[in-house]
C-alpha cells in the first residue's frame, strides 16, 4: 500500500507511539481491503460505548500520548450527575463513565455524547470523505448526504480520527456504491413508526446487497430516515442504500445502479405487520416508557411536552436525547413541563448503559426496535409502538 | 497420508500460531461467547454450546454492531478463552480492527481445498507471514 512521506513518518513513531499505534490499524485494515493509498477525512464519528475495550483501547491510545487530527463526534455514556441523583448508581460504573470522559478528553475527541451527530454537530457535505461508525449514522452519511463513509468500527473510527485519514476501499470508490436491489415498498408508511419497522423487515429479504427503495414519498421526515437507518443496521448490516428520486445519488433508476443487474423484491403491508408482532411485547399495564434509541429529536420532544402538560404520568418516562435538545426545551419553558408531569430528560445517555437496574424484569414501551434488542440483555422488556402511543401509555400506565 | 498439505492464505491480522481447527458455517457474534467458559451462547447458532477458546476458528463473517463485536473478543482475550486465530471469507471492519488491536491472526482468501480437506479437530499450523495455513495432524475421529 502506497504511504505518503508524512503517513510513514505516523507510522514509524515521529509523531509518538499511540499515533503509531492508530496509523498500524489503518494500514492493517488498508491491506485487509487491498487498499492502494489512505485518502484525507473531513469528518469522523466514533461509537464509543464505555463498555471495557472502549475504555482499554481509549486509555491505551491517551497513555501513548496520541491525538485527533480530526476530532470525532461521540456516541452517549451516562449522564453521570444524573443519575446519581436520580437511581442506585453503582460506584463501579460511575468510575467507568468518568474514565471513558477522561480518555476520550484526553484525545481531543469532541464530547457531545450523542448518537444521531448528524442532525446538530457532524453534518457533511456531499463527496465529503469521512469515518463513521454507530448503526444510524454511517448511513446517513452515505445515502442521505452522499458524503463516503465505510462501516467504521468504533476503534477504526478513533483511528481515523487520529491519523487523519482512511485506507481508500468500499464504498470510498464510487462503483461499490451503486444500489444492488430494488425494494418496491407497496406498504403503507402512514407515520415515522412504519419505517422503523420497514428497516427492520428489509436486510433479511436482501442479505448484503445495497438496496435502492422505491414507491417511497418525496418529503420522508429526518426522524423516519433516521429510524430507517437505526433499524437497517439493528436487523443487518446495511451502511448504504438509496432512495429512487430522494437521496442523492439515485436521481434515476439508471444512476442508482449504474449499468449493474438488478432484483426486485416488494415490502407489503403484512411484512410490516408480520415484523412488528415478533419483535414487540403483548400490549397491557406497563411499568415505564424508554424513548431514544436513537436520540429523541428536538421536534419529538417539544409534541411530548404538549402531550403532558398539566397531566400526572402514571408509568416511569426517560426520554434520552442531545445535550442540545435539552437546552433547547429547558429554554422554551418545556423541560419544567415534562418534569412537573413526571417524566426525566436526559442527556448523554444509552439505553444500553449500567443505568437502568431498577427497570429490570420489568415491562416498557419503547418507540424503538433497536432499543427492545440491546436492552433484553439487561432483561428489559418492551410493547414497541410509535412514541405518542408510548407516551399515551405512560399517562394511562397501560398501553393498547 | 504422506503429502504435508499446506494451503495458501491472505493476512490481515499477523501472528503465527497452531491449534485445533473448530468450523462454523455460521456468522461469528463474539459478544454471544461466555467469557468464562469460551462457549456460544446464541440460541440457533450451529456452534452453540461449543467453546472456541483456543481454536482456530473458521466462519463467513463477523456480524453485529460495530461495538459490541469487539467487547466480546476483549473479553474472551481477558479470560484466555479467545480463539487462537481466525478464518473468513468475507472480512468486515469491525473484525479486522478488532483482530489486529487484540493481536489475534487474521486470514481470509484461504483456498478453497482447505474447505473440502479440513475437518473439524485437525490440527493446523498458521503462520501469516509466510501466508500458509499447514495440517500438521489429522485427528482420529
Amino acid at each position: 500500500m502506497y504511504l505518503t512521506d508524512e503517513q510513514k513518518r505516523m507510522l514509524d513513531g515521529e509523531y509518538g507511539e499511540g499515533t503509531a499505534l492508530a496509523m498500524r490499524v489503518q494500514v492493517g485494515i488498508g491491506e485487509a481491503f487491498g487498499a492502494e493509498r489512505m485518502l484525507p477525512i473531513t469528518r469522523a464519528h466514533v461509537a464509543l460505548s464505555n463498555q471495557d475495550a472502549d475504555v482499554w483501547f481509549a486509555e491505551k491510545l491517551a497513555g501513548l500520548g496520541a491525538k485527533c487530527r480530526i476530532a470525532p463526534t461521540t456516541n452517549p455514556g451516562f449522564d453521570v450527575e444524573y443519575f446519581n441523583e436520580h437511581v442506585d448508581l453503582k460506584p463501579v460504573d460511575m468510575e467507568q463513565m468518568n474514565r471513558t470522559l477522561m480518555a476520550y478528553q484526553k484525545l481531543g475527541a469532541i464530547l457531545n455524547f450523542s448518537c444521531t451527530p448528524y442532525l446538530y454537530d457532524n453534518i457533511p457535505r456531499q463527496n465529503e470523505i469521512c469515518a463513521f461508525s454507530e448503526s444510524s449514522a454511517t448511513p446517513y452519511m452515505n445515502a442521505i448526504y452522499g458524503a463516503k463513509s465505510n462501516r467504521e468500527s468504533a476503534l477504526s473510527a478513533l483511528c481515523a480520527g487520529i491519523t487523519g485519514v482512511v485506507p481508500e476501499y468500499g464504498l470510498l470508490l464510487d462503483e461499490n456504491r451503486k444500489g444492488e436491489i430494488l425494494v418496491e415498498v407497496e406498504a403503507d408508511l402512514t407515520n415515522d413508526f412504519d419505517y422503523q419497522l420497514l428497516g427492520y423487515a428489509v436486510p433479511k429479504k436482501i442479505g448484503h446487497k445495497i438496496p435502492v427503495f422505491s414507491n417511497l414519498p418525496q418529503m420522508i421526515s429526518p426522524e423516519a430516515i433516521m429510524y430507517l437507518c437505526a433499524e437497517l443496521n439493528t436487523a443487518g448490516a446495511v451502511p448504504m442504500f438509496h432512495i429512487l428520486g430522494v437521496t442523492p445519488e439515485a436521481k434515476t433508476l439508471e444512476e442508482a445502479f449504474g449499468k449493474r443487474d438488478y432484483e426486485i423484491i416488494k415490502i407489503t403491508n403484512e411484512d410490516l405487520q408480520e415484523v412488528h408482532e415478533k419483535i414487540s411485547e403483548r400490549a397491557g399495564k406497563i411499568d415505564f416508557v424508554l424513548l431514544g434509541c436513537p436520540h429523541v429529536t428536538l421536534d419529538q420532544v417539544i409534541k411530548i411536552a404538549h402531550m403532558v402538560e398539566g397531566e400526572k404520568l402514571k408509568s416511569e418516562l426517560w426520554i434520552n436525547t442531545s445535550a442540545h435538545t435539552k437546552d433547547v426545551v429547558k429554554r422554551m419553558g418545556l423541560l419544567e413541563v415534562i418534569e412537573a408531569a413526571g417524566g426525566h430528560v436526559v442527556k448523554d445517555t444509552c439505553i444500553d448503559q449500567p443505568i437502568w437496574h431498577h427497570l429490570e424484569g420489568k415491562l416498557g414501551a419503547t418507540e424503538s426496535p433497536k432499543c427492545s434488542y440491546y436492552a433484553k440483555r439487561r432483561q428489559l422488556n418492551f410493547v414497541i409502538r410509535p412514541f405518542e402511543q408510548c407516551i399515551q401509555g405512560a399517562l394511562k400506565g397501560e398501553i393498547q | 497420508m504422506t503429502t504435508k498439505q499446506v494451503y495458501p492464505c491472505h493476512k490481515i491480522s499477523e501472528g503465527v500460531c497452531a491449534g485445533e481447527v473448530l468450523f462454523s458455517k455460521d456468522d461469528m457474534m463474539f459478544y454471544l461467547c461466555d467469557p468464562v467458559t469460551g462457549k456460544v451462547i446464541e440460541e440457533n447458532h450451529c456452534l452453540n454450546g461449543q467453546s472456541v477458546s483456543e481454536k482456530i476458528l473458521v466462519f463467513p463473517s463477523g456480524k453485529g454492531s460495530s461495538v459490541v463485536q469487539t467487547d466480546g473478543l476483549y473479553q474472551l482475550v481477558k479470560q484466555n478463552n479467545a480463539p487462537k486465530a481466525v478464518i473468513v471469507e468475507h472480512p468486515d471492519t469491525v473484525l479486522v480492527s478488532t483482530c489486529i488491536i487484540l493481536g489475534i491472526p487474521m486470514v481470509d482468501q484461504v483456498d478453497e481445498a482447505f474447505y473440502q480437506c479440513v475437518k473439524n479437530g485437525e490440527s493446523v499450523r498458521l503462520n501469516t507471514e509466510a501466508g500458509t495455513i499447514e495440517v500438521i495432524s489429522v485427528s482420529h475421529v
